[in-house]
């Protein structure tokens, strides 16, 4: 069984490189934000197979939910940023 | 197959079945024309490749309190991604961005 978790691992650690490229190449901001929340959440969930292929998945289980709240409220925070540098009275824009 | 037994045959599948959606969410980012069709890929399709891949944890793990802890991992994903996503798509409509459409629009009364 620790075979299949080490191919599950490697194959999202492979699958990783996509939005990476997506990161690099991305046009416009919003391009390479979609990109970083699709790494984050691929990273949350490869932690987590990483800890059943080592052995350590009690370790591993609470890594994985810091990470995934990070990655919420920093990208949120960055939307909330984009938002109000785009229309700084996006209340009133409309 | 023979030494995994029934219980990591089921876990195994779900977790190539997850592993299917993730592949298919990148390919999506990969090939979709703008941000707005790209975040169909990344809403939708990455959250059910978690989900499949942590249902297939909790089914190897069994009932336990790790299983509880990858529950709650599961809960703040289905949680968080959609949240992230809808965030995404009102701050590129409100900087202005027009989602992408296949030649000039058909319908007169289309909003500009």
């Amino acid at each position: 069984m620790s075979a299949v978790f080490q191919g599950v691992a490697v194959a999202m650690a492979l699958l990783l490189l996509p939005p990476l490229y997506r990161i690099v190449k991305g046009p416009t901001v919003y391009d390479r934000l979609i990109g970083g929340a699709m790494m984050g959440t691929l990273t949350s969930v490869l932690l987590l197979v990483m800890g059943y292929a080592a052995d350590r998945a009690d370790m591993y289980v609470d890594l994985s939910l810091g990470y995934g709240l990070a990655l919420l409220i920093g990208s949120l925070a960055t939307t909330k940023y984009l938002e109000t540098r785009a229309a700084p009275e996006a209340g009133e824009a409309e | 197959m023979s030494e995994i037994g029934l219980q990591g045959g089921v876990a195994a599948a779900l977790m190539i079945a997850g592993l299917f959606f993730f592949a298919v969410g990148t390919l999506g980012i990969l090939r979709f024309p703008d941000p707005f069709t790209r975040l169909h890929p990344a809403g939708k399709a990455d959250t059910l490749g978690a989900s499949l891949i942590i249902l297939g944890l909790i089914v190897f793990e069994g009932p336990s309190l790790l299983s509880l802890k990858l529950l709650l991992v599961e809960a703040f994903i289905l949680l968080s991604n959609p949240t992230a996503t809808h965030a995404l798509g009102r701050a590129a409509l409100r900087e202005g961005l027009r989602p992408w459409t296949q030649g000039p629009p058909s319908d007169p009364e289309a909003p500009a």
